[in-house]
């Protein structure tokens, strides 16, 4: 009888275990738990979910929004929902979702079709109908709802290029046209200001692939991907030609050095410190650029406007439609593991109300796809897009959205890493990832040359 | 014992009962974890996409994978360098010499050498991989010491990405061995030293006669834990270089943790895992082998 306490107190603690292991608490229908990404310079949805809970909170008494802020870049992020969606206690009720990644996640079956409150919900009709193929998968159920979507171009120092000798507003008409201002700041600057900024490599991950590769790539009428013959597509001249440009953007040290390229906190480096400071002149970066220089941002930089302008990323030889430009966006999407998804429906319409996702849009400088809010006074007077990134959406691309194009694009990071590092030429680099790219999806799916 | 005997199999059983609570927290999460890794290795599991859905049984097929992929190639050979390098010459080779320097000095000495490398050793790794990334980069401690003699800048993370991760984990491993021979070599016995001194022996043949031989326990129980650990390092490569640049210092942990979460191939993922089981099973079996004392042999 003398070892029944230890027994049982072990008993206890197993028992403790288990359920600290398991997360309790998740399944009471009046909490919502909602995880978002807090990283680097995006805190807009920070910001945003922190209103809507104590909005949500003080109107519906009974109801508690537990937030739940991710701090990891994108693809770190979307591992951490992957691994909550793995454990149905663990599962949230709204998720801030890629829509990249919507068909990924629908089949894997995180996510819960909102058809029917879309159909019911009085604002649906403001949203702008570019914004539903993005939300949609491919089963042709509605998934989520857009937020907001973006453009890329060039950001340049209209201040830098003008004592370099350059016209400004500046409107290059050709790669060519790129290289020649970086040259021209080179020339006038010497070490003291990087003249062109081109993500490489894998350190910054997807921002090298989409904002760096592939805003060259869809420049050139080549594509990653052939939607029609559902097949990728390696060994192009357009994929080559994207290469050479990172080559000599690399090569004549036109970019940032390689050390400074390769560190993964590049992006945040580059729009907090050393554009605000007059380091960089040109930087191919998201339309968003702006909320790193805004008053909520990290270290707020009101004079932005005086010297940062936007200029469309020319195709590149001019071809049409002249510019060119990458998108994405992401949604708010509902949790298929939701234990009362009704509120959990409430609480998405309310973070995206014409209020919040005003908010939102200036917050995160995203192109709004409300059309109240896109033509509304307030957003208007706030706006931190630039009217040539907004009009950019008549002739942006998106990346292909398929479960392979992870490793695809990790074999772009590579080449762009093994060409600006000089490890490889940009003929070398694009065997190699043709040779990847056979191996990522079978070499019946890949149409070489 | 004989009330062992007397109680019979069921007070035997009684007795076992208070184990159970321990055993069943061992078997939930020890030995399933491991069951479930080479389980997962035989499927298709992924953390997203129709596979987490439907999780099938592939067979080898993640084994057929990983020996054609010139990645695993890649990683199995940095894998080995970094443990050879890091952990035995640096860390086996240096902590024995550590141990032997300090052997036979006053008290005062062996206690500062003894604070100086355990406390790289109590050192959290993240921690510890920061510090060297402050050490080593463009605008670090390094280069202004060596900007004082006039060498130019460089970031030695992207010039000498391996020799960087090397030298962080011998600094950081070296006080385990260290201190494990440092026990080893209080039981050697002074007379047999003695004997052979007088016997003419130099300094060096008694280190090689008579203390090294007397070590070959030590010496076989370090290299194994030492290898052990040095082939799971993650934390610590990951916060200095996350194997780059251009994938120079991915070893098998850190393309397990890229297959695993970063592209959600659970699958493929845990295959990884089991061939880094492999090596270290490997490198320990060298060492046993090599190292057993000969009347066993």
């Amino acid at each position: 009888m003398r070892r029944t306490p230890i027994s049982l107190s072990a008993a206890a603690l197993a028992a403790a275990l288990t359920a600290a292991g398991c997360g309790a608490s998740e399944d009471d229908p009046d909490t919502i738990t909602v995880v978002y990404q807090d990283y680097g310079t995006f805190h807009a949805a920070d910001t945003l979910f922190r209103k809507v809970k104590e909005e949500f909170e003080a109107a519906h008494p009974e109801a508690t929004v537990e937030l739940r802020p991710i701090e990891a870049p994108a693809e770190d992020y979307q591992t951490q929902v992957n691994l909550m969606n793995g454990s149905p206690a663990e599962a949230p009720d709204v998720i801030y979702e890629d829509t990249f990644t919507i068909n990924q996640d629908v089949e894997a079956g995180y996510l819960a079709p909102i058809d029917d409150y879309w159909a019911a919900w009085p604002d649906a009709e403001q949203y702008h109908a570019r914004a539903d193929a993005a939300v949609t998968a491919l089963d042709g159920h509605r998934y989520g709802v857009m937020l907001g979507t973006d453009t890329r171009g060039l950001w340049y120092n209209a201040d830098l290029l003008e004592r370099a000798g350059v016209a400004v507003p500046w409107e290059p008409a050709t790669w060519d046209e790129v290289l020649e201002a970086a040259r021209a700041v080179k020339e006038e600057f010497g070490a003291e200001v990087t003249p062109l900024n081109v993500y490489a490599g894998t350190p910054a991950g997807e921002m090298a692939s989409m904002q760096g590769f592939q805003m060259l790539l869809s420049g050139t009428g080549d594509t990653l991907y052939d939607e029609d013959a559902r097949e990728w597509r390696t060994g192009t001249p357009g994929f080559l030609a994207s290469l050479e440009f990172v080559r000599a953007v690399y090569a004549e040290g036109l970019a940032l050095d390689p050390r400074d390229a390769l560190n993964p906190a590049v992006g945040t480096l580059n729009n907090e410190e050393r554009i605000p400071a007059g380091e960089l002149a040109i930087s191919l970066e998201g339309s968003w650029a702006t909320q790193s220089w805004i008053e909520s941002a990290n270290q707020p930089w009101p004079e932005w406007a005086d010297t940062m302008r936007f200029a469309p990323m020319p195709t590149r030889e001019g071809q049409d439609p002249g510019a060119t430009s990458m998108s994405g966006g992401w949604s708010l999407a509902l949790g298929s593991a939701s234990t009362n998804p009704d509120l959990a429906w409430e609480v998405m319409a309310h973070a995206l109300n014409r209020e919040n996702a005003t908010l939102f849009a200036v917050e995160g400088a995203q192109i709004p796809l409300r059309d109240d809010v896109a033509s509304s006074e307030e957003f208007q007077a706030a706006d931190p897009t630039p009217d040539a990134a907004a009009d950019l959406v008549d002739v942006t691309h998106f990346r292909p959205a398929y479960g392979d194009y992870p490793r695809v694009s990790l074999a772009i990071q590579q080449a762009m890493e093994a060409v600006m590092l000089g490890d490889a030429t940009p003929e070398e680099a694009a065997a190699a990832y043709a040779d990847e790219v056979a191996g990522v999806v079978g070499p019946d799916n890949v149409r070489e040359g | 014992m004989a009330a062992v005997t007397a109680g019979g199999p069921r007070a035997a059983a009684l007795r076992l009962l208070p184990l159970a609570p321990a055993v069943l927290l061992l078997l939930a999460f020890f030995a399933g974890p491991i069951v479930w890794t080479v389980w997962a290795s035989f499927t298709n599991a992924a953390l997203t996409g129709a596979a987490a859905a439907d999780t099938r049984f592939v067979g080898f097929a993640n084994f057929a994978r990983l020996l054609a992929d010139p990645a695993f190639l890649d990683a199995t050979v940095l894998t080995a360098v970094f443990l050879l390098a890091s952990g035995v010459v640096g860390q086996t080779a240096l902590g024995l010499v550590l141990a032997l320097l300090a052997r036979h000095r006053s008290a005062p000495v062996r206690g500062a050498v003894t604070v100086v490398v355990v406390g790289a050793w109590v050192v959290p790794e993240v921690v510890a991989g920061f510090v060297w990334v402050a050490f080593l980069e463009r605008e670090g401690t390094l280069n202004a010491l060596l900007g004082a003699v006039g060498a130019a800048p460089q970031n030695w993370l992207y010039t000498a990405p391996m020799l960087a991760v090397v030298l962080a984990n011998v600094w950081k491993g070296t006080a385990f061995s260290m201190m494990t021979y440092a026990a080893g070599l209080a039981e050697v016995p002074t007379d047999l030293e003695e004997a052979a001194r007088v016997d003419g022996a130099g300094r060096l043949q008694v280190l090689w006669h008579v203390v090294l031989p007397l070590l070959r326990r030590t010496l076989a129980t370090t290299l194994l834990l030492v290898t052990l650990q040095t082939v799971q390092v993650f934390t610590l490569i990951y916060v200095m270089t996350a194997g780059g640049p251009g994938g120079r210092t991915t070893t098998l942990p850190l393309l397990m943790y890229q297959e695993a979460l970063r592209f959600g191939d659970l699958g493929y993922g845990t295959a990884v895992a089991l061939a880094l089981l492999v090596v270290a099973g490997l490198f320990s079996a060298v060492y046993i082998r090599a190292l057993r004392p000969e009347e066993v042999r």
